[in-house]
């Protein structure tokens, strides 16, 4: 895929003090991604995936190299950049409304008229379905929710690459499924930029033009970029049976359990072959939910 | 919570009635054998102003102070209606004559006194607050400011009143002149004692309570790129809520303390002072009358302190959080 520079993450290292001297987190981390595209970022627990989303975010600044938005670096955050975290992090004493009321007020302050505010923020949670608790408080709704919530004050920002970590990692896989499908929808409408951290195979194919697999920390980098390259709109029945979902999700799962997150180096080829079959097996049986949902 | 269960509750029953009962029998009990132990104990210790009273002696000196109140209050009457009638006979006669309308001054009595206290604390107490929460804040999102102020507050935090006080008493009756004062000088020593030793359980709390606002939420107001002002009012205030309020009721109970011990050095004009007089005073009552007070003090301490608790659940944002 050739990529016209919208976000340019270059050599991107950080270090984190600890008691016992700096730890290099990150390595050199390389990569491009055009305007519109869906990337999506995979790799085990505490490889740095959270810390290169933060570094795009500008929540982390890079000891060495930088991140570049459209020509600009990127040294502060900004809600051109809305991030979805992990954990929701809603503001527990407003209702869901107020919670995206103050991102909105603080985006388009001077740009809408209240009424025109209002109506945006109402537009923003009916995109995921949140009209009907629109005025509970946090506590007041479901994990699922809250997410979506979340969700909609990102994208209410208007944001040019929507930045969302582990969004689903919490949920049962049929909030799960509804919500990946809110988000394609969602993303084929406005266009956004979007990264996505996951920790999941099949969402990884299901919703990304690109997945980043990176390699095990310390000194994380990217190790692998695999290309998706499947029709949208992608229907999560139908596209399961096909050659190339089949492709992406072997090739994925190969680079996650048999190299263990490393860069490609020789393992055998058979014996990777046959893991990666049982694995698979594996994995269907666990989460049937996931495709029987539509 | 309860909303839901008073409602359930309002039908009457035994399941309901059985633990209510068993909730006010206990604490019931306590105070019946306190009061036994005290009414059999005390009368064998005898001091110089005869027997300690027991609670029923106490009991009457509490109904002797309620009887001077009211005879204060219609001498009071009595002043001003003689007052006006003198005034009003001057004026008939010369139309142009000056009249002079002088204030009652009687002697404080009990009740009047409890009032100065609560005036006195409360002012204190006000004061102390206006001045730790904003310094709490501003304390708690810098790490500088904090650097700066901790070991003041480490300093200042252990002093005891009795020692704050010759210093603010030579003070403000250095300062505060005035020919026509709108507060008493030992009032203003009073309070300003009582803000001095309440400030610091609301600084501290105030200070950990915003240092600690979850990363995730900093997160989201950094992303938002908010104000500091909108930060602050939006995010920093409601998570620091809880902490604040711990600290408000902590100084808060340190100012009615506190107080007690102002009044009696600075003679102002409270409970404090009721407490010293009697002390000085030494009549058969005395004993029996300072007993009142102490349970006075006690009481309007509590009865304080379930008020700011009742301010607490209305200004925090997390009802369901359990309370005492
Ligand atoms: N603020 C920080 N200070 C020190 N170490 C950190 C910090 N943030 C992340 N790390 C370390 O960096 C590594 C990557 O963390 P993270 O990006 O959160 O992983 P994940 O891929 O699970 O999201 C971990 O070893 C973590 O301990
Ligand atoms: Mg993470």
């Amino acid at each position: 895929m050739t990529v016209k520079e919208h976000l340019v993450i270059s050599q991107a290292s950080i270090d984190f003090p600890t008691p016992t001297g700096p730890y290099r987190a990150l390595d050199k981390v390389n990569l491009k991604i055009a305007k519109g595209e869906f990337v999506s970022i995979i790799g085990h627990s505490g490889c740095g995936k959270s810390t290169v989303l933060n570094l795009v975010a500008g929540l982390y600044q890079a000891t060495e190299g930088g991140i570049i938005l459209d020509g600009k670096e990127v040294n502060e955050p900004g809600p051109e950049r809305a991030v979805v975290f992990q954990n929701h992090s809603l503001l527990p004493w407003m209702s869901a409304y107020e919670n995206v009321e103050l991102a909105v007020k603080r985006v388009f302050k001077g740009k809408k008229t209240k009424a025109e505010m209002k109506e945006w923020i109402e537009y923003n949670i009916g995109l995921v379905h949140m009209d009907h608790a629109m005025h509970k408080r946090p506590d007041e709704i479901s994990g699922g929710m809250k997410q979506r919530v979340g969700i909609a004050r990102a994208l209410a920002m208007e944001p040019q690459v929507l930045l969302l970590d582990e969004p689903f990692g919490a949920l049962d896989a049929l909030t799960r499924a509804h919500l990946q499908d809110s988000l394609m929808e969602i993303q084929k409408d406005l266009g956004n930029t979007v990264i996505m951290i996951t920790h999941d195979v099949d969402e990884a194919v299901l919703l990304s033009d690109r997945i980043v697999m990176m390699t095990n920390g310390p000194a994380a980098t990217v190790g692998e970029i695999l290309d998706v390259n499947l029709e949208r709109p992608r229907d999560r029945v139908a596209m399961s049976e096909t050659p190339e979902y089949i492709r992406c999700r072997k090739a994925v799962l190969s680079f996650l359990y048999e190299r263990h997150g490393q860069k490609a180096e020789a393992v055998p080829e058979p014996v990777v072959e046959k893991a990666v079959e049982e694995v698979m097996a594996e994995q269907k049986e666990v989460s049937p939910a996931l495709v029987s949902v539509k | 919570m309860s909303e839901r269960n008073d409602n359930a509750s309002k039908t009457f029953s035994m399941e309901w009635f059985l633990p209510a009962l068993k909730n006010a029998a206990i604490p019931l009990i306590g105070i019946f054998l306190f009061l036994g132990i005290w009414q059999v104990g005390a009368p064998k210790i005898v001091t110089s102003l005869g027997a300690v009273p027991g609670p029923s002696q106490v009991f009457q000196q509490f109904v002797g102070l309620v009887d001077e109140h009211q005879e204060a209050r219609a001498k009071e009457v009595a002043f001003i209606e003689r007052q006006e009638v003198r005034n009003a006979a001057k004026l008939e006669k010369d139309p142009n004559a000056v009249v002079k309308i002088r204030p009652y001054t009687g002697k404080a009595t009990f009740f009047d006194q409890i009032w100065t206290s609560l005036l006195t604390v409360m002012t204190g107490f006000i004061i102390a607050s206006l001045i730790a929460i904003p310094i709490g804040i501003v304390a708690g999102l810098s790490q500088t400011v904090y650097s700066a102020i901790n070991p003041l507050i480490q300093i200042f935090k252990p002093v005891s009143p009795l020692a704050w006080l010759p210093i603010v008493t030579i003070i403000v009756s250095a300062t505060y002149v005035s020919d026509d004062p709108m507060f008493e000088k030992a009032f203003v020593t009073s309070a300003i004692t009582v803000m001095l030793c309440c400030l610091w359980p609301t600084l501290i709390n105030t200070v950990v309570g915003v240092a600690n606002i979850s990363q995730d939420l900093q997160n989201v107001s950094k992303v938002l790129r908010l104000s500091w002002w909108t930060h602050v009012v939006k995010i920093v205030l409601p998570s620091a809520i809880p902490m604040i309020f711990t600290g408000l009721r902590l100084s808060f109970g340190i100012a009615w303390m506190v107080l007690i011990a102002a009044e009696m050095l600075a003679q102002n004009p409270g409970l404090g002072k009721f407490v010293w007089d009697e002390f000085q005073n030494g009549s058969s009552n005395s004993l029996g009358r300072i007993m009142v007070a102490v349970i006075v003090i006690g009481i309007l301490g509590y009865l304080l302190d379930r008020g700011m608790l009742v301010i607490q659940k209305y200004a925090s944002w997390d009802k369901s959080q359990a309370l005492r």
